[in-house]
């Protein structure tokens, strides 16, 4: 069941800059979430059921809260799939439903096609320790445990002798950064420290899918940045498949392949963050874009002017132009090129080998502004 | 106007079912009542053994691991005052006493207090019950305890037990409850069974609070010392009932001095102080 996993870890921490992420939207969904309601309440059943039959969250408010409403997503091997809303909004419950932490009420969540709701405890139980591993808001590390027992703990639970566990607890934990903090406490650490071994326990069990509910919350702004990013390449590498919530949308625009924005236990919009930007479904989700770190998120292929609508002249002053830029690379990446380039830059394509448009220091000021008609009506519609 | 409310024959039914315990269940008190003596006289033997020194330093030498030079230091004093005003024979017939009745009352209350962290249900049926086994006035389980276990030092550890194991009970279900909740829900995200999250994370954690609760039967236990002795527990008990008697304040202080050494003692070694 476990053997050769820690040698392909290994191999997999050790191959560093080598994407081995799989084309999201490809291939069988991981995880598969189909009509879930979850509701809170003495007769939850009865209640989904009313709801399933038109009855909205307002009706059935005396008889129970229903904390999600018929959600439907799939999650591709991969991806990292953010769930966003505001506090209460649902997210903890829905992720809670996805290794039934909290069981859904109605509805089906497969995990690797496995129904959740048809298996046995011992089953349950093995599914979380193989497949679906856990990163907490507050860490939840064991206080009474040093640091390479809590990173080791998840290896426990799967049941690896104790040598090889504490073996590869260590290259985690040398991975997340924490060398030599192998028998210091949680407690000794800081707060972005823990969320590192809290990160190293679940990267150490090696799992297909990886839940991550606010984990990084509780951090402040530098550090939460910092992570932020060693997420995104720790991701580039090992090619997990994360589902990470948050209430703060920049976090969501920055590491989202997709988002599904919540609203009071309803999914309102799922997309890829450049779609929940340009196109919000409605002034719910346009009122939270208003804010956004916009040169975070837009990459060049949304911004550029494509190379088939230049003009001749175009064409000729801009062929002169040395300077360029990757198609994915973020705004924030571009604009010390176009300021160094004094005039436009070249886009080429993600693998480097076409040339599929220009930018202009105006292209980007333009991307920067909010649309005015959405957004003015949608920070009006939320107020 | 007189609303007439009939004899209700409670003490009727007491006696009726305590003699059809002692006709069903006679054997298995007898067999209760040597295992208990027998596991009292054995402490005894081992307290009263070595002199007096011996045991001692023993004592102290353990309060210098658990805690501090300092508890060690008062030890030796507090026992060679005890051994000073001749009551070194009874206080280690207490400290027995009271040690098993302690270590009893832990091993029926600690599972108690875990049954009640798990289930709600529990907990409503438990509360009650510790409620009314604590405030009932302890003399209460003497008469009982009597008729079971026949004179000795039995029916006052037994009753000794009763009283003193609510705390156990209660400060286990608390100190598991309020384990962070989140690192218990870890505990189930990486597929641990519940009985390994309550080793491993659960009673850990709750340990602080169990020990407080430990503490609390050890000084409860201590309480009833006085009340054994009436039931010919003999001890430092039955030293404070003896002089009693014999309106003795001489001897009731000497005796009472040794309990409040021995209490000292147990509290300082088994409370939960701030670590340095
Ligand atoms: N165990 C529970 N029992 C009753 N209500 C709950 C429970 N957990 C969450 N809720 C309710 O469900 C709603 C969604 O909560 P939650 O999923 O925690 O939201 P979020 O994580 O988005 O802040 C809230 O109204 C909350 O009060
Ligand atoms: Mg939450």
């Amino acid at each position: 069941m476990y053997k050769g996993r820690e040698e392909e870890l290994t191999r997999e921490l050790l191959a560093v800059g080598q994407s081995t992420m799989s084309e999201p939207n490809t291939g069988q969904p991981v995880v598969r979430v189909e009509n879930v309601y979850k509701i809170f309440g003495r007769r939850p059943k009865a209640v989904a059921e009313k709801m399933q039959a038109g009855a909205t969250r307002k009706d059935v408010e005396n008889q129970g809260t229903a904390a999600v409403i018929d959600a439907t997503f799939d999650v591709y091997p991969g991806e990292i799939f953010v769930v966003m809303g505001l506090s209460g909004s649902g997210k903890s419950t829905l992720i809670r439903t996805l290794n039934a932490l909290q069981p859904a009420t109605t509805g089906t969540v497969e995990v690797r096609g496995q129904d959740l709701a048809k298996l046995s405890p011992k089953e349950l139980r093995a599914l979380r320790s193989e497949h679906i591993s856990m990163v907490f808001q507050h860490f939840a590390l064991f206080p009474h445990w040093t640091n390479i027992e809590n990173a080791a703990y998840s290896l426990e639970t799967q049941g690896v002798a104790k040598q090889e566990r504490y073996e590869k607890a260590r290259e985690v934990l040398a991975a997340v950064g924490l060398k030599g903090w192998e028998d210091s406490y949680p407690s000794e650490l800081s707060g972005g420290m823990r969320q590192r071994v809290g990160l190293a326990r679940a990267l150490a069990a090696d799992t297909d899918v990886m839940l991550m509910d606010e984990a990084f919350s509780a951090l402040d702004p530098l550090i939460r940045r910092e992570m932020q990013e060693e997420l995104k390449q720790i991701q580039d590498r090992l090619g997990r498949t994360i589902i990470f919530i948050t209430h703060d949308l920049n976090e969501a625009m920055f590491l989202g392949d997709r988002i599904a924005v919540m609203k009071d236990g309803e999914i309102a919009q799922i997309g890829t963050p450049e779609q929940i930007l340009s196109e919000p479904a409605d002034d719910y989700v346009a009122s939270f874009t208003s804010d956004v770190d916009r040169a975070r998120v837009l990459t060049a292929e949304s911004v550029m002017v494509p190379e088939n609508e230049l003009t001749e002249e175009d064409r000729a002053s801009f062929a002169r132009k040395s300077l360029s830029v990757k198609s994915d690379a973020t705004i924030q990446q571009i604009v010390p090129v176009v300021l160094e380039a004094q005039g436009p830059v070249a886009v080429d394509s993600a693998t480097g080998s076409d040339r599929v448009g220009y930018i202009r220091l105006a292209t980007l000021l333009e991307a920067l502004t909010p649309q005015e008609s959405t957004v003015v009506d949608g920070a009006k519609a939320a107020n | 106007m007189e609303i007439p409310v009939p004899r209700i024959p409670l003490g009727d039914w007491i006696e009726v079912i305590l003699d059809w315990l002692l006709a069903t269940l006679g054997g298995f008190f007898t067999v209760i009542r040597n295992f208990l003596e027998d596991l009292y006289e054995l402490l005894l033997w081992v307290l009263m053994t070595p002199e007096w020194w011996i045991i001692t330093l023993v004592l102290a030498g353990l309060g210098w691991w658990l805690r501090s030079w300092q508890l060690a230091l008062g030890t030796v004093i507090g026992f060679i005052l005890i051994v000073g005003v001749n009551q070194w024979e009874n206080a280690m017939s207490t400290l027995s006493l009271v040690t098993i009745a302690t270590l009893i009352a832990v091993v029926i209350a600690i599972p108690l207090g875990i049954l009640g962290a798990k289930s709600y249900t529990a907990s409503k049926i438990l509360r009650p019950i510790m409620d009314f086994m604590q405030t009932m006035p302890p003399m209460v389980y003497l008469i009982p305890a009597l008729v079971i276990f026949r004179v000795g030092v039995v029916p006052g550890m037994v009753a000794t037990v009763i009283f003193a194991m609510a705390p156990g009970v209660r400060f286990t279900e608390l100190g598991i409850r309020g384990v962070d909740s989140e690192v218990v829900e870890a505990g189930k995200a990486f597929g641990s069974p519940p009985g390994k999250i309550l080793r491993q994370i659960q009673l850990p954690l709750a340990m602080p609070t169990i020990m407080a609760g430990v503490n609390q039967v050890i000084m409860l236990s201590l309480s009833m010392v006085v009340i054994a002795g009436m039931v010919g527990a003999g001890g430092l008990g039955g030293e404070v009932v003896a002089s009693l008697n014999r309106i003795n304040a001489g001897l009731g202080f000497e005796s009472g001095l040794a309990v409040v050494i021995l209490a000292m003692y147990l509290d300082r070694l088994t409370s939960i102080q701030a670590k340095t």
